[in-house]
């Protein structure tokens, strides 16, 4: 009895220090784990995080008809809950019969010009931006699954190239800060490992909810490179990119960053 | 359309002490900043907020230019009746809005 109860012990010692190393394996870190605790308690509490407002505004353009068609997003789609869910984990993707990927934003713009025959609403619009987190909100949780293809891997190619050239006048690529110096600050500012794991993030500098493509051209300014135009597929290159690099990493949406 | 998020409890022990916290969805525009065409863009704010418990005043409070947008409110109150709290915000440009939350005291 005393044996069987040590051998079991043993299997459990093994077992749990088998987890452990598989934690400590992956060393990625989000952009969370490195906020204040008031911050983490904001975007933990769902009364108190303000994308969470976004969120609900969202949820009511779902069920509002738009266009021509005078069709809603609930009409084709039905609960978001179910159809929606872990969809945003696999953004930016190709649409059927399309040539290059779009992001989450990129698609609803699309169904809304072809489905609901409604106009394209313009980048970092707000209820584009409540569309995105409410349909992103639904894979909270759950691991980034980026998927793959001939396409989609020449984009993340082009994106990763992006990612580590030098560029603007201070000569920086994402990589200099992102791979090599993150976890240090910059201006007193701590530098993330920029995986893109809560957006469309509330950041508290812009008051407001904000896209990647905002935080990208963010950075772009900071290195005083030429941020290129807001329907540039370099954008969407670049997110293919940082998504494969979150892989697995589990989806904040809506998350607060400073 | 107005977006509020209310965090208030279901109910509450007679003489309780309870935390209401509510969040809500404004541009806050201060009347200071230049917009795009270099003109100011009018004052946009929430000026009062107030709560009341069965009609009766539990909290107020006067809003400045200089409160973010969406601003979060948080406060206490004692639990004395069972009954509704009203949270009212008014403010520039005819806004008013109104929540409603019911509060069960045992």
């Amino acid at each position: 009895m005393t044996r069987r109860l040590l051998v079991l012990g043993l299997v459990l010692v093994f077992a749990s220090s088998w987890a452990v190393a598989q934690v400590a394996a992956d060393k990625r870190r989000s952009g969370y784990q490195d906020m204040g605790e008031a911050l983490q308690k904001m975007q933990d509490d769902d009364t108190a995080n303000p994308g969470m407002l976004f969120v609900q505004l969202g949820s009511q353009l779902w069920a509002k008809p738009v266009g021509a068609e005078n069709k809603s997003c609930a009409d084709c789609h039905g609960a978001a809950a179910t159809s929606m869910k872990g969809v945003a984990t696999r953004y930016p993707a190709i649409p059927q019969g399309a040539e290059r990927p779009v992001d989450l934003e990129g698609r609803i713009n699309l169904c809304r010009a072809e489905n609901q025959k409604a106009d394209r609403l313009p980048p970092d619009n707000r209820d584009l931006l409540a569309l995105e987190a409410y349909v992103a909100h639904q894979s909270r949780g759950m691991p980034i699954a980026p998927p793959y293809g001939p396409i989609l891997d020449a984009f993340r190619a082009q994106g990763e190239g992006i990612y580590r050239r030098r560029q603007g006048q201070l000569n920086l690529s994402c990589a200099i800060c992102h791979d090599d110096n993150a976890g240090k600050k910059l201006a007193g500012i701590a530098i993330p490992e920029a995986h893109p794991t809560g957006y469309p993030i509330y950041r508290l500098e812009w008051q407001a909810l904000g896209s990647l493509k905002r935080r990208l051209r963010n950075c772009l300014v900071g290195i005083r490179a030429e941020a290129w135009p807001l329907d540039a597929p370099e954008y969407v290159a670049l997110e293919l990119y940082l998504m494969e690099r979150a892989k697995g990493l589990p989806l904040e949406t809506p998350a607060v960053r400073p | 359309m107005s977006n509020i998020l209310v965090n208030a409890p279901k109910t509450a022990r007679r003489g309780e002490i309870v935390e209401i916290k509510a969040l809500i969805l404004h541009p806050m525009e201060t009347g200071f900043r230049p917009g795009p065409n270099g003109r100011i863009i009018p004052r946009n704010i929430i000026e009062r907020f107030t709560a009341t418990w069965n009609g009766a005043e539990i909290f107020a409070m006067e809003m400045s230019p200089a409160i973010a947008a969406n601003p979060f409110v948080s406060f206490f109150a004692q639990a004395n009746e069972s009954g509704t709290v009203i949270l009212r915000w008014t403010g520039d440009e005819g806004f008013a809005v109104e929540e409603r939350v019911a509060i069960a005291v045992e």
